[in-house]
């Protein structure tokens, strides 16, 4: 039983779609960071698949710099989380609605 | 054989592992199954030869990413259980599935036309590590570059926007000085 290129992208695809469950359904923002970092590997993965059947490193480079911007994606996010629980003492996706036009 | 065996076992503890973070009501366990997932993640780059990148993987995820995140729940109040949104499950599990195959239909697209080509071949006899600084260091030799600028920035960013306050010392002050400084804290807050 051979696997293939299409089982990794099967799987990429299961592993998205959890992700942007979470997304949509997550209330507290740092469960919803929980679910982007899942979203982000699971794209890893098919670029890792991709560069593998098709002998080319392009695919592992791009996965680089995804993670690196998913590092610092966290750092950002979580110095913005860290003063907003500072000042409103919740970090509840609803309350953040002070943008409302 | 045994990468068959590999594949399906990673995939299904990947899977039950993601499964867990986004569907645990307390954050405790979602952090530590997140974590683990990511370790199962980095299992499917050494099936696939990218040794360094899963390498890379562990210690980027489970050093880096998950440290910050276990600072941050012991930041936030995480004793709670998580509130949920009440939506339509069906609308939300219907567009995630839509958007996960659109996402496979765009990688899959080039590869049914035959679109491909490898741009930077693999080298014969050269390690994984050695082909990914080869081709690093000269033809992404720029990105590379943004994005190191752009870790500084995120770094810069996230010392200003969770350091403030941070140069007054509790260690080193007199009780009676901790204790204006919280009055004056209350007082803002309650104006």
């Amino acid at each position: 039983m051979e696997i293939g290129l299409n089982h990794y992208l099967v799987l990429s695809t299961i592993l998205f779609a959890i992700g942007l469950v979470g997304v949509m359904r997550r209330k507290n923002l740092l469960m919803l960071f929980f679910a982007t970092e899942i979203l982000l590997n699971s794209v890893n993965v098919a670029f890792a698949a991709i560069s593998h059947y098709y002998g080319d490193l392009t695919g592992q480079m791009f996965a680089f710099f995804v993670i690196a911007i998913a590092a610092s994606e966290v750092a950002v996010g979580l110095g913005l989380l860290v003063v907003w629980h500072k000042r409103h003492n919740n970090i509840d996706l609803d309350n953040m609605t002070s943008m409302r036009g | 054989m045994f990468e068959a065996i590999a594949f399906y076992l990673f995939a299904f503890l990947t899977i039950a592992m993601f499964y867990i973070t986004v569907t645990t009501s307390q954050a405790l366990y979602a952090l530590s199954a997140l974590a683990a997932g990511m370790i199962f993640i980095s299992a499917f780059f050494f099936i696939l030869g990218a040794d360094f990148l899963g390498a890379i993987q562990i210690v980027v995820y489970s050093g880096a990413v998950m440290a910050l995140y276990a600072f941050g729940m012991m930041f936030f109040d995480t004793t709670r259980d998580v509130k949920e949104k009440q939506g339509n499950k069906f609308i939300v599990v219907g567009l995630s599935v839509i958007s996960a195959v659109l996402v496979v239909a765009i990688f899959s697209a080039p590869i049914l036309g035959d679109n491909i080509t490898a741009l930077y071949p693999m080298i014969e006899g050269a390690g994984n590590t050695q082909e990914v600084g080869l081709v690093l260091f000269t033809k992404y030799l720029v990105p590379f570059e943004v994005a190191a600028v752009m870790l500084l920035v995120a770094m810069v960013a996230g010392i200003v926007l969770a350091g403030k306050k941070m140069d007054a010392s509790l260690t080193l002050m007199s009780e009676n000085d901790i204790r204006l400084m919280r009055e004056e804290k209350n007082k803002k807050v309650l104006s």
